[in-house]
């Protein structure tokens, strides 16, 4: 019984922990490029992409540590997504494929 | 450290920012981002040396990089028509009609992804697709190096340009690549005019290059010196071809998109358009104009311009003055290949 106790409460505090270091993070576009290169995460931490630009940006990645696609996302939208694996991730914009971010999740 | 952010801060909320709308620039402001480069980039994996153009021009042009021998780059990407072939589509091996517009090489060395729909990612790549695919040149790639080693003269081109290398196709691909990296236009009209030279584009054009910036939104895709973003968009034409939707078909907006071209030479490259339906300059501004057949991919720069007849005519005197002031291509020598055997009987005799 006190073994379990013992378990719940560490689990607790690990979660606990684990919620509070999560962070998130804004990439801005602008000009057509991320205002940024590269980036390292924690696994669990968000980026918030926002389209500070005059022009429709589509934000992507093929990376198999994470795919995703955040689809058309209009001047002065914002999107987040959540890195949930560690490994590298390469987010593009599939319109306009010079934009590159390169991101580090440990 | 728990988190590393590189380069430039990350800035915390949009709300921030404001950015300068097309319509507020000045025209000497959107002169300033047309300067032309100073040095033409090369990758640090496949660096310019002479003797790697040299190699690259002579395999360019020599027709015996296709299986049946008789199409080399250059018959497409010919010279004379600003590096493109004229044609709507361009012929593939045993003359066969292929589905999209042949795309000028001009100043690919600022290009990262190549081909309409991106499908490659450097000029290495790219020069060895083209190449190996069998509606294109049709040429076995391994064959292709036992081809060329039986030419003495490629061997010695190859081990100047390689040394303690030789002949492979990695290395054939580089040497294109990096010939390919020298195709750039030289200096136009326009270059003139925006290295101060008020004289050296008319007045018309002039308002032409105030159009492409403002009202007719051009640059919204065609920006800077080279005249392109390299992006991907679907501008509404009415074909069937899915484009760049067919590399990633998750993404909405790549259905029907293709890369913006640059606009150097633009006036020697028709007809135009992905797949060359569109006959003259003043099609394409009509295109523009009306903005597209209407389709969840369609971009959302592709809106109504209400231009006006004189407007188009404008944009064109404009889009003339990016016509450069080549120096004529020479065709390089090719190894002949058989001169050795001639040389070879002389010996025995």
């Amino acid at each position: 019984m006190r073994a379990n106790a013992g378990v719940a409460i560490a689990a607790t505090l690990l979660f606990a922990a684990g919620t509070a270091q999560a962070e998130t993070f804004t990439v801005t576009q602008q000009g057509k490029q991320f205002d940024i290169k590269e980036i390292s995460l924690a696994v669990g931490d968000s980026i918030t992409f926002t389209n500070a630009d005059e022009y429709t940006h589509n934000i992507y990645s093929k990376s198999k540590v994470q795919k995703f696609n955040l689809g058309k996302q209009e001047p002065g939208a914002s999107d987040a997504i959540t890195f949930d694996n560690a490994g590298k991730v390469k987010v593009r914009c599939a319109i306009h494929p010079k934009m590159k971010l390169k991101v580090t999740v440990q | 450290m728990k988190k590393l952010i590189l380069g430039v801060a990350v800035t915390a909320i949009a709300a921030s920012f404001s950015p300068v709308s097309a319509a507020e620039k000045s025209r000497d402001e959107w002169k300033a981002e047309y300067v032309r480069p100073s040095s033409v980039p090369h990758p640090a994996d496949n660096p310019y040396t002479v003797e790697k153009a040299k190699l690259g021009e002579t395999l360019f042009f020599d027709p015996r990089l296709s299986g049946a021998n008789h199409i080399s780059c250059g018959t497409c990407h010919n010279p004379s028509f600003a590096w493109g072939d004229g044609l709507p589509t361009g012929f593939g091996h045993g003359m066969v009609r292929l589905g999209r517009k042949t795309p000028t090489i001009l100043n690919l060395a600022w290009s990262e992804l190549l081909m309409w729909d991106d499908r490659f990612e450097s000029l290495e790549e790219q020069a060895l697709g083209p190449i190996a695919a069998d509606v294109e040149m049709n040429q076995d790639l391994d064959e292709l190096v036992t081809e060329l080693q039986a030419i003495p003269e490629y061997r010695t081109l190859f081990n100047v340009a390689f040394p303690n290398e030789g002949i492979s196709i990695e290395n054939l691909a580089k040497a294109i690549a990096t010939y390919e990296r020298t195709v750039v236009s030289a200096v136009a009209p326009f270059d003139s005019w925006i290295a101060g030279d008020e004289l050296a584009i008319s007045e018309a054009a002039k308002r032409g290059f105030d159009l492409y910036n403002g009202k007719a939104n051009c640059t919204a895709c065609h920006s800077g010196w080279n005249f392109t973003d390299d992006s991907f968009h679907d501008i509404g034409l009415p074909d069937d071809d899915n484009g760049r939707g067919d590399i990633l078909p998750e993404i909405e907006a790549m259905a029907h998109a293709f890369k913006t071209p640059t606009l150097r030479n633009v006036e020697l490259r028709g007809p135009y358009m992905h797949d060359g339906s569109l006959a003259d300059l003043l099609a394409v501004i009509n295109h523009y104009d009306e903005d597209g057949v209407k389709r969840p991919s369609l971009s959302s720069d592709m809106k109504p311009l209400n231009l006006t007849q004189a407007e188009k005519i404008d944009l064109i005197f404009f889009l003339a003055t990016l016509t450069s002031r080549d120096d004529p291509v020479p065709l390089p020598v090719l190894p002949n290949g058989k001169s050795m055997v001639v040389t070879k009987l002389k010996v025995q005799e």
